[in-house]
């Protein structure tokens, strides 16, 4: 039970600090930590690099530490729905990596796992290889990627147990994992904490062994994109 | 008469065969969907996390945790997979996707592409396209001939930032088909859509390319 605190922000009690580097789950609106992003708004804290696959809409997810400039810089694969971002980069008022989705996630899986750089053929020959070594393998060019890791990771997870044994639900997985892995302090906000030992073992994605903190969120889960079909009729 | 969108979809689905697993890309490539044959065992992936995608949910039945690539919702099937983001990036860098179709803003004859920038337009970002193109085994791409100002889009060489380098396999446009030869060896022109001519492809077509035995 230690891991477990009551709340967002008793969960970010004594982490936070200007200019730190967060990484922060989810894809679009999928799977984001939405109780943790809007207590990083409520901490202050300012001069924040974010890593996350997208930055969020206007005012929501991500989008919400926009609106307050308290990003420096993001590191993203995409960030195209995003009207105040626009404004911030075009205006020079934020900076921008972008990385292919894939290059981005690996990155992020190397750091968690110890290993500093590994070659990708994504990218070969394109912007995103400009100043980066290139080498040959049997044939073929790769260029060098470096892990990725922060200060803090934000995740949003289905269930937990007591101990941090995360499971995650559909496509709401993407990038939680892997971030839960690469945080110096990794923070996760579930839908359910459930008995140890209810959970089966075989069935956890993500071992407690990458949580430091844990709580259960409230959520609204907002839908980017509602694309629905017909009924058809008999 | 150039092909529809929906023509263009139907066309593209051809390139399907039984047993393989598919990304298809965002815009026409995702109505390729509409159109996979009667019984041929093709599972769509998702390289957000998701293997044996469904269909647009019915109204009321949307999941926020349940979308594709494009954001918008969908639904499981019986053979439905997810994993993470970095379990989905290693199917697509290694080689176990077959075939990905995708849109483009210009195609090289020596199968460079570009669909990610325009410089001094707002830039979005990559997303998932770069790592597409350098995984998967197949790139079909699928667009219109010549872009809004009637510019040919099939290209001696590309002018915009490049996704990839030699990685295209063949061309499918309004007008016509091309395959991408290997090694640099130009393009041929293997198809053209009903009603078009070669005199009309040559005119709107700046890339170099030959036209294979019986086309006319």
């Amino acid at each position: 039970m230690r891991k477990i605190v009551s709340d967002a922000k008793a969960a970010l009690e004594g982490l936070t600090f200007d200019g730190m580097t967060v990484m922060s789950g989810g894809f679009g609106l999928c799977g984001i930590p939405e109780n943790l992003i809007a207590a990083l708004r409520d901490s202050g804290v300012k001069g924040l690099t974010v890593i996350s696959n997208n930055a969020g809409v206007d005012g929501f997810g991500l989008g919400q530490l926009l609106g307050t400039r308290q990003i420096a810089k993001m590191i993203s694969s995409y960030v195209g729905e995003n009207k105040e971002f626009e404004r911030q980069y075009l205006a020079g008022e934020l900076q921008l990596e972008f990385n292919p989705q894939g290059t981005l996630a690996e990155r992020i899986r190397a750091g968690g796992a110890g290993v500093p750089a590994f070659f990708t053929a994504t990218g070969v020959g394109t912007l995103v290889a400009e100043g980066k070594e290139v080498r040959n393998f049997d044939g073929r060019d790769y260029v060098m990627e470096t892990g990725l890791v922060a200060d803090l990771s934000i995740i949003k997870a289905w269930k937990a147990d007591e101990r941090g044994n995360l499971v995650f639900r559909k496509t709401a997985r993407n990038f939680n994992p892997m971030m839960a892995t690469a945080g110096k302090m990794t923070v996760v906000e579930v839908e359910e904490i459930v008995p140890t030992g209810s959970l089966d073992p075989d069935h956890i994605h993500t071992p407690g062994v990458y949580v430091d903190r844990l709580f259960v969120g409230q959520f609204e889960k907002r839908i980017e994109q509602r694309t629905v079909r017909q009924k058809e009729v008999a | 008469m150039a092909r529809t969108r929906e023509q263009l979809a139907e066309r593209a689905a051809k390139e399907l065969q039984d047993g393989f697993y598919v990304n298809l890309g965002i815009g026409i490539p995702t109505l390729v969907a509409n159109y996979i044959p009667e019984g041929m065992e093709v599972t769509l992936q998702s390289e957000n996390g998701m293997l044996g995608m469904g269909p647009f949910p019915y109204e009321g039945e949307e999941d926020p945790d349940l979308i594709n690539a494009g954001k918008q919702t969908i639904t499981e099937i019986p053979e439905s997979a997810y994993f993470s983001s970095a379990d989905s990036f290693a199917m697509i860098r290694g080689g176990h996707i077959n075939l990905s179709i995708l849109g483009a803003m210009e195609v090289a004859q020596n199968g460079d592409i570009a669909n990610w920038m325009i410089p001094g337009k707002l830039v979005k970002g990559m997303g998932g396209a770069m790592d597409l193109v350098a995984g998967v085994k197949r790139v079909v791409v699928v667009m219109d001939h010549a872009n809004k100002h009637g510019q040919s889009k099939v290209l001696k060489a590309c002018t915009l930032p490049l996704t990839g380098t030699g990685v295209v396999s063949r061309i499918i446009t309004d007008l016509a088909t091309f395959d991408v030869k290997p090694d640099g060896a130009g393009l041929e022109l293997i198809e053209l859509a009903d009603g078009v001519t070669l005199d009309e492809v040559a005119a709107k077509t700046e890339a170099d390319y030959s036209v294979a035995a019986g086309v006319a």
